[in-house]
């Protein structure tokens, strides 16, 4: 059905001529706030962060920018043999992984699938889905609902975060805030400006989940099946 | 599947349902898990009344202008790159999505659960374009193994025990029939077989939780990882909305979604939230090279502006299904529709008509648990009784009595709005509002009982006992007979 005749009906169902052009007014008359989270001080979300990661199956680990590669490695190890899936992104160089990429792991023998924009995405679905660990950078972290927030772009395959067994996410300590509420008007502000979001934007919140049977549930359904997130408490 | 399962008389499927004593319990257990899960994390967030009309005021604003917001979302979704085609009814829709798949050589769909998609029958229409279509969501992939229908909005194969689930897969899956019954070994057993099936799709489908009108963006609400591989894997995607599902922008959006998630099952967000805006940039490799946003009518229409208005604020979460007596006692099957509970008793014979549907605004006591539990204010049991009104108008006569309903639904002591009053509170709640024994004039989830009838006031016992004693099939014994006056108690064992 043509856009304007099936506008034209809703507005003839609404009794009013037909508005496209005049942006209506959301002068809200009730603005809840959510007061436990949004009033915490910097050391109390990343404790109650903690906390929550619990409750959703997710391990929590704590470092500093000069040691990421190295707990990387440790979290990686965690998970058993097999190759590893990680973004191509330029953070994971900036705070000191490119010898982890490069020399250790290799000489481990451990395969590194780095998300390749060059290869067909068949190919880089084969390597996701043949990972034990995918790796990803995050947004921002949220506090009460233990998320992380994924921005999809050229090196930043979805698949790393959806095809491997275990996901983990890297969070700098100045990206926690406090729930989705202030994501929320950090990506208002890109709408506002007159830009098109990234294709993708992902809140993920620990392995994927399912009652489906039974109301039992069961941690690792179709996505992954373990998760931690990595904590740069220096950035 | 359409909107209705069977062409089958109201009474008959409700007998059917009454005999099934597993799905009885399951569906008591899954009421009970739902109910506190929904209780605790609504308590949680706090200001729990302030979110509620918040909630119910973006929803009306978005209906008042909706022209302007789905004109908005489609502009913006085509600028992104996207495709929006407006939709009349389910054919109209059907006829699109065919042509897509056929253009783009589709042979192999995968699908995250979509309420809308099962109304207007998309997988048969695909079917027939000589397309397999799977559901991915592990509730509604068992139910699509056996031809099943749907039970609740939110956990779909509720009326469904594991080891009828495990012979399913034994039988058609492959599942070892020596291997366990529970429920991780049988879901891990699917992940393994979906996966192949995923990673060979060339088209995915999904419904949309909400559309962003400013930003021209969908939201897909989840847990299980299927939507984020559904929109990732496949180079065609194609969301499906009711027309009324859209916010204005992000802030709303995280205003709905936290209410949704809080509301279905308890949880301070789903694992997943995926929010997508337009295919993928030239420059990704993965994501769909396509995107295509059909915004679909299907009658939706005929109830703006009317009397029912307000049913079209609806965002899905299933709390009304979730504490609904009636519900607790027939399951979802016996509404005859996929859209089950207080939201399909009003919504049902909406889109569908009064001919097959007039009973359902019946299969109600009226008791308003449901308008307490919509977390986006939907007067739902006020909606219902005016379905009673327009078609006792137009009968000349009410279907079926009340009082009848009630006895054929068997409901008698053994459900009321009060077993959500779970402790001793419950006597001192509702003290101020107690007169000679009786409560004369509830607060919230009695008032609309005691608007109609007196309840004999409880006495210092926990009242959540007294509702298992009630559920264990015990006679009253004439003390707190609730519903003597309505009628007898005639609890079994379910």
């Amino acid at each position: 059905m043509e856009r304007t005749a099936f506008l034209q009906n809703l507005a003839n169902q609404l009794q009013r001529p037909l508005n496209t052009t005049e942006k209506p007014v959301n002068d809200w008359a009730f603005k809840p706030i959510e007061k436990h989270y949004s009033v915490m001080n910097e050391q109390q979300l990343v404790e109650a962060l903690e906390q929550q990661c619990k409750n959703i199956h997710t391990d929590v680990v704590k470092t500093t920018s000069e040691n990421l590669a190295k707990t990387l490695h440790e979290v990686v190890a965690k998970y058993g043999e097999g190759p590893v899936s990680i973004w191509d992104d330029p953070r994971f160089i900036q705070h000191g992984c490119q010898t982890l990429l490069d020399e250790t792991w290799p000489a481990e023998k451990r395969t590194i699938h780095k998300w390749d924009a060059e290869q067909s995405r068949d190919r880089n679905f084969a390597n996701a889905n043949e990972a034990k660990v995918g790796v990803a950078f995050s947004e921002y972290c949220l506090t009460e609902s233990g998320t992380v927030v994924l921005y999809s772009a050229k090196g930043a395959g979805k698949a790393v975060g959806l095809l491997p067994y275990a996901f983990v996410a890297v969070v700098p300590k100045s990206t926690i805030l406090p729930r989705m509420t202030q994501a929320a008007e950090a990506i208002q502000k890109r709408v506002d400006a007159g830009e098109i979001l990234p294709h993708a934007i992902d809140f993920v919140s620990g392995p994927s989940n399912s009652a489906d049977i039974e109301m039992k549930l069961v941690v690792g359904v179709h996505g992954p099946v373990e998760a931690t997130y990595i904590i740069l408490e220096d950035c | 599947m359409s909107i209705q399962f069977y062409d089958k008389k109201f009474k008959d499927t409700v007998k059917e349902n009454l005999e099934d004593d597993f799905m009885r319990g399951a569906v008591s257990a899954a009421q009970n898990r739902l109910h506190n899960g929904r209780l605790k994390a609504v308590e949680e967030l706090g200001d729990w009344e302030q979110w509620r009309n918040h909630g119910q005021e973006i929803r009306q604003n978005v209906l008042k202008h909706l022209d302007y917001y789905l004109n908005e979302l489609a502009t913006n979704v085509e600028k992104a790159g996207g495709h929006v085609f407006f939709a009349k009814d389910g054919d109209e829709a059907n006829t699109y999505i065919r042509q897509v798949a056929r253009d783009k050589g589709a042979k192999r769909v995968v699908k995250s659960k979509s309420m809308v998609t099962e109304e207007i029958s998309l997988n048969e229409a695909l079917e027939k374009e000589g397309c397999q279509v799977l559901e991915t969501d592990l509730g509604e992939y068992i139910l699509q193994l056996e031809g099943d229908k749907p039970s609740h909005i939110v956990a779909p194969s509720l009326h469904k025990n594991k080891d009828q689930i495990k012979e399913v897969f034994v039988d058609q899956l492959a599942y070892p029939s020596e291997a366990s019954s529970e429920a991780g070994p049988l879901a891990r057993h699917v992940r393994t077989i979906l996966r192949d099936e995923f990673l060979q799709a060339d088209l995915g489908i999904t419904g949309c939780n909400f559309g962003v009108a400013d930003s021209g963006s969908i939201c897909l609400v989840t847990n299980e990882g299927n939507a984020g591989l559904v929109t990732t894997i496949p180079k065609t995607h194609i969301a499906v909305m009711g027309m009324e599902r859209l916010v204005p922008s992000m802030k709303e959006l995280e205003v709905l979604v936290n209410m949704l998630t809080r509301s279905a099952v308890g949880q301070k967000m789903p694992s997943y939230v995926n929010i997508i805006t337009g295919p993928k940039r030239a420059e990704e490799v993965d994501g769909p090279e396509e995107f295509h946003l059909v915004i679909l009518d299907n009658g939706r229409s005929n109830i703006l502006g009317g009397d029912f208005q307000e049913v079209l604020q609806c965002i899905r979460c299933g709390a009304c299904v979730n504490t609904c007596p009636v519900y607790r006692h027939i399951g979802g099957h016996s509404y005859n529709s996929i859209y089950s509970g207080p939201i399909g008793a009003v919504l049902t014979p909406l889109l569908a008509g009064y001919d097959d549907y007039k009973e359902l605004p019946y299969a109600s006591s009226l008791c308003g648990a449901c308008t307490d539990a919509c977390p986006v204010k939907i007067p739902l049991h006020e909606l219902l009784r005016k379905h009673r009104e327009v078609i006792v108008e137009k009968e000349g006569k009410a279907p079926i009595a009340e009082s009848a309903m009630m006895k054929m639904f068997e409901i008698g002591a053994s459900s009321s709005p009060l077993y959500r009053f779970g402790t001793k509170i419950a006597t001192k709640a509702v003290k101020p509002f107690t007169k000679n024994n009786k409560i004369t004039k509830g607060p919230g989830p009695i008032k609309a009982w005691t608007d109609v009838r007196d309840f004999p006031a409880p006495k210092e016992e926990r009242l959540r006992d007294w509702f298992d004693q009630r559920e264990k099939g015990e006679k009253n014994n004439g003390k707190n007979g609730i519903f003597t006056k309505f009628s007898e108690p005639t609890a079994k064992t379910t």
